[in-house]
């Protein structure tokens, strides 16, 4: 049976369809292709958030994971970035958390405070 | 009082992008004013991903876009001014600014105007029912979880299905807030399709497109939002309400390019409620640029740098060439477009311009065609034009060349 959904990997939004043999139609790159194949086997999602900074007044600093991770770890992870403070300054690509409960994604910051 | 040579209203993605092409461009006397205590503007609380695909060919976040710009700011030696606002600009560019010093005078031999937009709030749309606390634009409450860590509520509705409202959407239910739904009063989403997946599907938040807020009710904090279909004419039908227990509304309804230091300076307005301009992002007074989202609404940050670049290289030619003022041709949009930039092109022109316009609603199988008077300039094909995809069209200076008519942007059928 086809599967159809919306591809997320840029902005283009393209509309990708699966078949069972996982050929993939619709999509405008080969990374639609590949995304298509993931989020029937094992769908990942990049995740975004803000931890603490505690030496700066009422700032946080923002925070990705390096690599998407499996769809039904999302709230886990964001659990795991909540426990998190940080020390400015702080540099885009240091790592807070290394291998998140093991998916081989770090946590890394996003911004950098002076 | 002190002079420079290029002043830059705003220290965002468009301000941050004139600012570096103006200076390689060769114009070193220039100065960034930006109110916020950090450059970047409104990318500054865009933590999630999706930022430079254009730009550099991979997927940052808000503030890892913007600190490629902000590093060159740094290393070419820009200077700029934090934490100042902008009180008044003369029609002689003298620039009154506000900051802990004081008032300060300035003279600027030309200025860029890159101050982005504002969101429409609940008084804008004339939101029907009470006003207690708790109803909030997206962008603010982006602000306060983003940038300070407040979640602005814990079971929410949301208005409007533009991206900052779906983002949000996801932001807050990842920080354990119950997004009950999201209402838009179109009969489709005005944000990009990925978001819809990513944002809602994912989440299991319904979206119900011709749906508007009837009512507000709520003493102190909202208690309750309830929904009415609409019409095609956006009218609500009655009997068809429903009724969710929350307590914020989050509204995503729009975003209105900030600019009434350029209509008090006399500054020709267009109907994107930004300035009119030509092809070189200059206004009607010479010397006053535009660019980014004070200029029209974007969808992606990579063509707000893209415009700001273009405005940087057009303030270089007036402050460094020669810059004929002749006059100009109107470029006017037609037939279910409803706005192009520029809007006006000078008849000397002689470089290569970008056309970027938007439809009024989606249309499928169209051709965009560009005419001078009864000369058509170019004619091509585009399956489907949605009006929440500004689209481009790039038209080369030799199909420019010595035209004489004012210019046409329209949309014809396939088989016309």
């Amino acid at each position: 049976m086809n599967k159809e959904f919306t591809c997320i990997v840029c902005p283009r939004g393209c509309h990708l369809i699966i078949d069972d043999q996982l050929n993939v139609t619709g999509n405008s790159c080969p990374r639609g292709a590949l995304y298509a194949k993931s989020e029937v086997t094992h769908p990942t999602r990049m995740i975004t958030s803000s931890v603490r900074v505690k030496n700066r007044e009422d700032t946080l600093v923002s925070v990705k994971t390096s690599i998407p991770v499996p769809k039904e770890l999302i709230f886990t992870i964001i659990k795991e970035m909540d426990k998190i403070s940080v020390e400015a300054p702080t540099n885009i690509g240091d790592v807070i958390i290394k291998n998140v409960l093991n998916t081989g994604a770090d946590i890394v910051i996003t911004k950098n405070i002076k | 009082m002190t002079d420079v040579d290029l002043l830059i209203i705003g220290g965002g993605s468009a301000g941050m992008a004139a600012a570096i092409e103006a200076f390689n461009h060769g114009v070193k006397n220039i100065l960034i004013v930006e109110k916020d205590k950090q450059l970047g503007g409104i990318l500054n609380q865009c933590i999630h991903n999706g930022f430079g695909l254009t730009e550099f060919k991979e997927e940052l976040t808000g503030p890892e876009y913007l600190s490629r710009f902000e590093n060159q700011v740094e290393t070419l030696g820009i200077k700029y001014l934090l934490n100042t606002l902008v009180l008044d600009v003369s029609k002689e560019k003298v620039v009154t600014l506000s900051n802990k010093s004081g008032i300060t005078l300035l003279k600027a031999r030309a200025i860029i105007f890159a101050v982005g937009c504002y969101e429409r709030n609940a008084g804008a749309i004339q939101l029907p029912g009470d006003r207690p606390s708790g109803i909030i634009t997206a962008g603010t409450a982006q602000k306060y979880l983003n940038i300070h860590g407040y979640l602005a509520g814990k079971k929410i509705v949301i208005l409007g299905s533009g991206d900052i409202g779906l983002i949000m959407a996801r932001r807050m239910t990842l920080e354990g807030a119950k997004v009950l739904c999201v209402s838009e009063i179109m009969p489709y989403s005005n944000g990009l399709n990925r978001n819809i997946a990513q944002c809602l599907n994912d989440y299991n938040i319904p979206l119900y497109l011709s749906h508007t807020v009837s009512k507000v009710i709520g003493k102190s904090r909202v208690e309750k939002v309830i929904l009415s279909k609409v019409d095609e004419n956006r009218n609500i039908i009655p009997n068809t309400e429903m009724e969710f227990d929350c307590d914020t509304l989050i509204l995503s309804v729009g975003l209105v390019p900030y600019n009434s230091l350029l209509e008090n300076m006399g500054c020709l307005m267009s109907s994107t409620k930004g300035p009119c301009v030509n092809e070189n992002m200059m206004t009607n007074i010479p010397g006053v640029f535009a660019c980014g989202n004070c200029l029209h609404v974007h969808d992606v940050v990579d063509f707000v740098t893209d415009e700001g670049r273009n405005a940087g290289i057009g303030a270089s030619k007036f402050l460094l060439e020669t810059f004929n003022e002749t006059n100009s041709l109107k470029i006017s949009p037609k037939n279910g477009i409803s706005y192009v930039i520029p809007q006006y092109l000078d008849k000397n022109c002689n470089e290569k311009v970008t056309f970027k316009f938007r439809v009024r609603q989606p249309i499928k199988n169209a051709y965009v065609v560009i005419k001078s008077g009864d000369k058509e300039i170019l004619k091509i094909f585009k399956p489907v034009l949605i009006p929440s995809e500004m689209v481009m069209i790039k038209v080369d200076a030799e199909k420019l060349n010595d035209l004489t008519e004012d210019i046409l942007i329209t949309l014809e059928g396939k088989d016309e």
